[in-house]
C-alpha cells in the first residue's frame, strides 16, 4: 500500500514536471547533425584548397550541395522550446536578437547556395567560393554559439 | 561605563578606518622597474599590442580590420556590472596621450592610474605584471602612433560595495600577483615553452578567462586549476579547458593549437566562436614562431580535469 502511494506520488511529480522540462530534443539533434556534417565537409574541402587532395570538381560540387541543403533547413530548427537541452550550444542570442540571427542564416544559405550552383571547375575558382562559405562559420559562431566545455 | 564603551567603539572604528586607509594606499612600481623614457620602439610594440589583446576591449565592439586601431573604449557587461574599458587612444584630453611611460607602466603593472586611483581588475594587470619593462615601453610607444579618438570615457558605475575603488586596494593585497611564473620551468625545457609561458601568462592573459576564480568569481585566479576552464563571464556556457587533459585539449597536437590560433578552425573544423573570435584574430597577427611557442607551452603545462561539467546545460 505504502508502495502504491509512493508510486502514485512519483507519477504525479513526473506528470507535473514534464511540461516544464518539455524540450524539443529532435530539432536540437537535427541541427547538431547538420553542423557535424558541415565540419566533415569543411575538412574534406580544406584538403582540396590546400592542394593536399587532387582537385575533384564533382566531389566538391557534391560537398557544397550538401552544405547548401543543410543550410536551407537550418533556420527552421530553432523553435522556442529548443533553447536548452541535448547539450545544445545555441546561444540565447538566437532568440534575443532575431533580426541579426535571420541575417546570419540568410547569408549562410546564400553563400552555400551560390557555391553549390557555381560547380567550380578549377581549384582557383573553388578557393574563392570556399573562402566565402567558410567566412560564415566564425562570424555566426561569434554571436550565436556558446561552448559548453 | 557606557561612556567607556562609546569611547572604545569610536576608537575601534577610527583604527579600522586608519587600517583600511593604510592597507589600500595605491602601490606604484619602483623607478627601476620602469624602462628609460624614450626607450620604447613602436615597431616592436605592435607585436605586444596583438599579444595583449588591447583592441578586444578598447576598440568598439564588432570592429574589424583597421577599425580595431581606434581605441576609444567600450562597455564590458559582466555579472558584477558594466565596466567601462576607457579610451586608450593617444588623444591628449580623452585618451592617454598625456601619460608618461611611468604613468602607463603603473596602470599596466600595478593597476593604478596617474591620479592614484585603483583600476578595476577587469583590466588584466595581474597578468601584465609579468611583462618585461621593455615590452611595456614598446607597447606604450606603439599606442602613441595610433589614431587619437576624442570621445570621453564615462566612469564605471558599479553597485555598492564594488563602487568603492579604494577597496580594490584590499583585493590587490591578496590577488595582485607578481612576476614569477605560474608554471615553473622543468629542467631541459625548450626555448619555445619558455617563450610561450611569457606570452600566455603575461601579455596574452589567457588565464583571465580560461582559469576559474575563487570567491564566486570575485577572488584571484585558481592557479591549482591553471587554464582548466571557467564559467563563461558573459552567461551561458563555459570557457574551455585548454590543458593537455582528456577533458581539455589533450587530443590536439601543438600544430593543431598553432593552426587554430592562426585560422580559427579546430582539428575537426569546428570554428572559433564567442569572445575567442577577437582573441584569435589578435593571435593571427603574431608570427608563426609566437603561435608555436604558445602551443608548446600549452602542451607542457599540467593536465588538469575540468572542474564542474554539466552545470551549464539543464
Amino acid at each position: 500500500m505504502a508502495n502504491a502511494r509512493f508510486l502514485m506520488a512519483g507519477a504525479i511529480v513526473v506528470a507535473l514536471a514534464a511540461p516544464v522540462l518539455a524540450q524539443n530534443l529532435g530539432v536540437i539533434k537535427q541541427r547538431q547533425t547538420i553542423m557535424e556534417g558541415n565540419g566533415k565537409a569543411a575538412k574534406a574541402l580544406v584538403g582540396y584548397a590546400k592542394g593536399e587532395t587532387p582537385y575533384d570538381a564533382a566531389a566538391v560540387a557534391g560537398l557544397f550541395a550538401e552544405m547548401s541543403s543543410g543550410a536551407a533547413k537550418f533556420g527552421t530548427l530553432f523553435p522556442a522550446d529548443s533553447k536548452t537541452g541535448g547539450k545544445t550550444e545555441a546561444s540565447p542570442a538566437i532568440w534575443d536578437k532575431k533580426g541579426d540571427w535571420a541575417d546570419a542564416v540568410a547569408k549562410f544559405q546564400a553563400d552555400t547556395k551560390a557555391a553549390a550552383a557555381a560547380k567550380p571547375a578549377t581549384v582557383e575558382a573553388f578557393r574563392a567560393e570556399f573562402g566565402k562559405v567558410m567566412g560564415n562559420c566564425k562570424s555566426c559562431h561569434e554571436s550565436f554559439r556558446v561552448k559548453l566545455q | 561605563m557606557l561612556r567607556k564603551v562609546t569611547v572604545g567603539l569610536a576608537l575601534l572604528l577610527l583604527l579600522a578606518a586608519v587600517g583600511f586607509y593604510l592597507l589600500t594606499i595605491p602601490q606604484r612600481l619602483d623607478a627601476t622597474a620602469i624602462a628609460a623614457p624614450g626607450s620604447g620602439v613602436a615597431a616592436r610594440g605592435e607585436r605586444i599590442f596583438w599579444a595583449g589583446g588591447c583592441a578586444s576591449c578598447h576598440a568598439a565592439a564588432g570592429a574589424k580590420g583597421a577599425d580595431r586601431l581606434w581605441l576609444g573604449g567600450r562597455v564590458l557587461e559582466t555579472p558584477f556590472g558594466a565596466f567601462q574599458a576607457p579610451n586608450i587612444s593617444p588623444d591628449k584630453a580623452q585618451g592617454i596621450g598625456g601619460w608618461s611611460l611611468g604613468d602607463f607602466a603603473n596602470a599596466m603593472q600595478r593597476g593604478v592610474d596617474p591620479d592614484g586611483q585603483h583600476l578595476y581588475p577587469a583590466f588584466p594587470y595581474t597578468s601584465y605584471i609579468k611583462m618585461t619593462k621593455g615590452d611595456v615601453a614598446d607597447l606604450h610607444a606603439y599606442l602613441l602612433t595610433l589614431p587619437p579618438v576624442a570621445t570621453a570615457s564615462p566612469e564605471t558605475q558599479l553597485a555598492f560595495p564594488l563602487n568603492i575603488r579604494r577597496g580594490i586596494g584590499l583585493w590587490k593585497l591578496f590577488y595582485r600577483g607578481d612576476d614569477r611564473p605560474v608554471v615553473t620551468a622543468k629542467p631541459g625545457e625548450s626555448a619555445a615553452v619558455a617563450a610561450g609561458r611569457y606570452l600566455v601568462e603575461g601579455p596574452g592573459h589567457c588565464a583571465q578567462c580560461h582559469t576559474a576564480r575563487g570567491l564566486n568569481g570575485l577572488g584571484g585566479l585558481d592557479t591549482t586549476a591553471w587554464l582548466a576552464g571557467a564559467p563563461n563571464p558573459e552567461g551561458k556556457g563555459r570557457v574551455p579547458n585548454i590543458t593537455p587533459h582528456a577533458s581539455g585539449i589533450a587530443d590536439w597536437s601543438a600544430k593543431d593549437i598553432a593552426e587554430y590560433l592562426k585560422t580559427g578552425f579546430t582539428p575537426d573544423f569546428d570554428s572559433v566562436g564567442g569572445a575567442m573570435v577577437e582573441v584569435q584574430e589578435n593571435m593571427a597577427r603574431l608570427s608563426d614562431d609566437d603561435r608555436a611557442a604558445i602551443a608548446a607551452y600549452l602542451k607542457a603545462i599540467p593536465a588538469v580535469p575540468t572542474a564542474t561539467l554539466g552545470e551549464t546545460d539543464k
